[in-house]
């Protein structure tokens, strides 16, 4: 999902920066209120970083013969809601951009729209969608970090063919050339993301009941099971 | 064998299986281009010219490195994190009064 360095046109590497930039700015606050209002979500929020931050950095094979990376967004989204991984979706951005020629600073704002705005956004409506509708936790986790992932290079594809009409398709043409490079590839990739956010959340379920009881992720306990848990 | 412990190991052989599978199907003929440079070569070869490099590209080996960096560090964070927590419940769960022998 990088649009690779100087491979937009200026006018919709600016029009993207100023889209993503309000985003990553109220990702930032919602951070920092976080942290400031609810210090024992630090190591949460550390892990739904680090998450992110793995997960983007290894490119994975699928059957298309290509491979690509996930994008790890999800779970933050799903925990701490969309805002704060417009922040921290941008710092993997960012650290990708500088060190590993991956991406680049004039696609920032598109690449972080894509990855840490519309990922993130998705997977969490669709987390919300699958538990409204009576599901468990896990198939909602699995929902939403799976689509996270998808809609990231749904995104990328739609904004590459903004930018790179087709001459004689246009832009329908060229959505379906670049989601033919992207789609396809990702779907069993989104699918090893959803499973590796359901072993996530299965540890956190047991390991950190008190924070997803306080973020309502799970309902509190009935308190009438003493030490029942082991 | 908990049922617990019996659907992580599920879970963890199904993520492997599903990246493994495509390499052995393949037999090794496929070249597993990156999609990312897929799109940029194929913009190239439509004429596109970037207007801008990057700042600083390291060389194939470094970039790698790189990559396995970002990969250990937030690996690394997860892990301690997680380690942490668990650390948590149980000093939780042997804590209150009672003696766990």
């Amino acid at each position: 999902m990088h649009i690779a360095e100087g491979f937009l046109p200026a006018a919709h590497a600016i029009g993207w920066t100023v889209a993503a930039a309000p985003f990553v700015a109220h990702g930032a606050r919602a951070v920092v209120r976080e942290v400031r209002e609810n210090p024992e979500s630090t190591l949460l929020l550390g892990a739904a970083g680090a998450f992110t931050f793995v997960l983007s950095a290894i490119k994975l094979p699928s059957v298309t013969g290509s491979s690509s990376h996930p994008t790890g967004t999800g779970p933050g989204a799903i925990l701490f809601r969309p805002p704060v991984m417009a922040l921290l979706g941008t710092v993997v951005l960012l650290f990708q951009a500088l060190l590993l020629a991956h991406g680049g600073l004039t696609t920032l704002g598109a690449n972080a729209f894509a990855f840490a705005v519309v990922g993130p956004w998705a997977g969490y409506a669709a987390y919300r969608l699958v538990r409204a509708a009576g599901a468990g936790l896990l198939p909602a986790v699995f929902a939403g970090v799976a689509l996270a992932d998808l809609a990231t290079y749904g995104t990328t594809s739609l904004q590459l063919a903004l930018a790179f009409p087709d001459a004689s398709t246009g832009l329908a043409g060229a959505l379906v050339k670049f989601l033919g490079v992207f789609a396809l590839t990702q779907v069993p990739l989104a699918i090893g993301e959803g499973l590796l956010g359901v072993l996530l959340f299965r540890v956190l379920t047991v390991n950190a009941r008190p924070e997803l009881e306080r973020l309502g992720i799970l309902r509190p306990e009935p308190a009438a099971t003493p030490g029942g848990a082991a | 064998m908990s049922r617990r412990t019996l659907v992580t190991g599920l879970l963890v052989l199904a993520v492997i299986a599903l990246f493994a599978v495509p390499l052995l199907v393949d037999g090794g003929t496929s070249e597993y281009g990156g999609t990312d440079a897929a799109v940029t070569e194929q913009l190239e070869a439509d004429g596109y010219t970037p207007w801008f490099d990057s700042l600083f590209s390291p060389a194939g080996e470094v970039e790698s490195g790189l990559f396995a960096l970002q990969a250990a560090l937030g690996a690394g964070v997860l892990g301690y994190v997680l380690g942490r927590l668990h650390g948590r419940r149980r000093a939780a769960a042997s804590a209150p009064g009672r003696d766990p022998r």
